[in-house]
């Protein structure tokens, strides 16, 4: 554990100083000037604003950083071959994927968690303080949290088979039709043939459930995350993460490193 | 005792876009490197000596064969423990300062804080970047570079340390610089293997060679079993030469070459010790015989006959 601890912490320090917090300052910006430029309008409908504009921000600039660091975590290791002096120490395969799944868990955490702090001092501003209602923003970011992990992982299994450009569209792709995953399934059930109803089905069921997560829109009108979703997402999360990184470990184990 | 044994390692690399067709870069490869020797891997570029190395290092896995490092199977993560890797042309984190990576390469080994700052420490100047130690990567020239990489593959103090073209890209002092590490770490009973198209190196270094050409052993054995001295031939220089002294040694010489008083001449033995005394008669300082060995590159065309030398692009 030592090394994949040791892996992820040189994961979190390389995009610390490639700058990657930087995105902070404008998601700082924006929540401002959400909050300044939507003063005057009534106190409901300027949190719903500020719910619904910062917490999609984050889970887009979020994202960003996950598709950005997450194709280049293995490939570019063998790209610029730092990977060489890594793997001839006592290092397992998985435990560099595991270490590189770590590090940028830890860079989306901390940036998520800054994210969090500067979206609810805005939300302070606009509502001079907090109440019950505020509750299910916590659930609503968790999931965001989750998403991120998830869009994670599927970069880093891109990443260690194919080039950056792809396995970002690779990514990208599978986070758009994971977001729309409750319409495709809508869709089979208004197909006639029965082989497309099949098909979608199948697309249903493998792509990444994203839209699942999406409580932006209720946690905005406070309405609480009941605890079955919360409980349901957590374990779907979990699960498709470990299968995406076993998968990774597996491919990753098998390359020749030419 | 063997630390490194090899037997019928082989490697192939499917081509091709649409029909993939295999193409061997490593056949049947059978050797075995001894405890606390100097073990070259010589060869032209795409004879296989990378690939023998990233085999033995698990980087790629053998299409056929196998090796084992101290006993052990290919893979054995304590093989690991005890080893050291210098790759080809080596490339780091460049947002880390030499002192950070070093440290992150203790970390990979388990190394406590203290016992990480000792080591590092230690290497630092044993590499000579101590005043570059806290700067970025990103900033050093090659050669530093080079140095950097030499200390991390002896970050875990290893027996066994396999260099990929330590040389390449030095200037005369670096590569002076690292061969002498690469005498002290002999001296300290650790085992060399590394890999080279230089033949000097290999001359000043090794205790043994392996030949390679295309993926295939061509010799094995101390330089001298392998390349044999040219026939009764000697490289002498002269320093200080007269243009007498000149005259005199031109009938004697097979070649004469000069370049400002020196005189660079190819001399056959029989005639080796009167062109010696021509030299002491004339006034001339005598600077340097060498025997003449066959270079590399003859060697390569009288195994191969008119053969090309592989090509520098032959991927390994």
């Amino acid at each position: 554990m030592q090394r994949v601890g040791a892996i992820a912490l040189n994961t979190f320090r390389e995009a610390v100083r490639d700058r990657v917090l930087y995105n902070l300052i404008v998601f700082a910006l924006l929540l401002m000037g959400t909050a300044i430029l939507f003063g005057q309008i009534s106190i409901g409908v300027q949190k719903l604003i500020l719910v619904n504009l910062g917490l999609t921000a984050m889970t887009f600039f979020g994202l960003a950083i996950a598709i950005f660091i997450g194709i280049g975590l293995v490939y570019k290791e063998m790209d610029k071959r730092t990977l060489y002096a890594l793997l001839s120490k006592p290092v397992r395969r998985y435990e560099f994927i595991l270490g590189k799944f770590c590090g940028l868990a830890l860079t989306l955490l901390v940036n998520i968690l800054l994210m969090s702090v500067g979206f609810f001092l805005a939300l302070y501003y606009v509502k001079r303080g907090f109440d019950a209602a505020d509750l299910p923003l916590f659930s609503a970011i968790y999931f965001i949290f989750l998403q991120l992990l998830l869009a994670t992982a599927l970069a880093l299994l891109f990443s260690c088979f194919s080039s950056p450009v792809l396995s970002a569209a690779f990514t990208l792709g599978l986070f758009i039709t994971g977001s729309f995953a409750a319409d495709l399934r809508e869709l089979s059930e208004a197909l006639e043939a029965p082989w497309l109803e099949g098909l979608m089905q199948a697309v249903y069921y493998a792509v990444p459930n994203f839209s699942n997560f999406n409580v932006i829109t209720s946690a905005a009108h406070g309405r609480a995350v009941p605890g079955a979703l919360l409980w349901g997402n957590t374990a779907y999360g979990a699960l498709y993460i470990g299968i995406v990184l076993l998968a990774s470990m597996l491919i990753f184990h098998n390359r020749n490193l030419k | 005792m063997a630390i490194v044994e090899i037997t019928e390692l082989t490697k192939d690399y499917l081509r091709g876009f649409w029909r993939k067709r295999p193409h061997r870069v490593l056949d049947h490869l059978n050797l075995s490197i001894e405890e606390g020797e100097i073990f070259g891997l010589l060869g032209p570029n795409g004879a296989g000596k990378t690939t023998t190395l990233k085999l033995l290092l698990r980087l790629i896995y053998p299409t056929a064969g196998t090796a084992r490092l101290f006993g052990r199977p290919l893979g054995d993560i304590d093989a690991h423990r005890r080893l050291g890797y210098l790759p080809e042309a080596p490339y780091f984190y460049d947002y880390l300062t030499a002192r950070e990576f070093l440290d992150y390469c203790g970390q990979l080994f388990g190394y406590d804080k203290v016992e990480r700052r000792r080591r590092v420490g230690d290497l630092l100047e044993r590499v000579g970047l101590v005043e570059a130690a806290d700067v970025a990567l990103r900033h050093y020239s090659r050669g530093m570079l080079q140095r950097v990489a030499i200390a991390q593959a002896l970050i875990n103090d290893p027996d066994l340390v396999f260099l990929d073209e330590p040389m390449l890209g030095l200037d005369p002092v670096g590569r002076r610089e690292v061969r002498n590490i690469i005498l002290d770490l002999k001296a300290r009973g650790k085992t060399l293997c590394f890999s080279t198209h230089i033949l000097a190196d290999v001359e000043s270094l090794c205790d043994r060679v392996a030949i390679l050409n295309r993926g295939k052993l061509h010799g094995l054995g101390t330089l001298d079993e392998i390349l044999p001295l040219k026939a009764q031939g000697s490289e002498v220089l002269v320093g200080e030469a007269s243009p007498a002294l000149l005259e005199a040694l031109r009938p004697l010489a097979d070649t004469v070459h000069t370049a400002g008083d020196k005189l660079n001449l190819l001399v056959a033995d029989a005639k080796l010790y009167p062109v010696i005394d021509c030299v002491r008669q004339n006034g001339g300082r005598l600077l340097a015989v060498n025997p003449v060995r066959v270079s590399l590159e003859d060697y390569f065309f009288q195994e191969f006959g008119t053969e090309k030398v592989p090509d520098l692009l032959d991927k390994e």
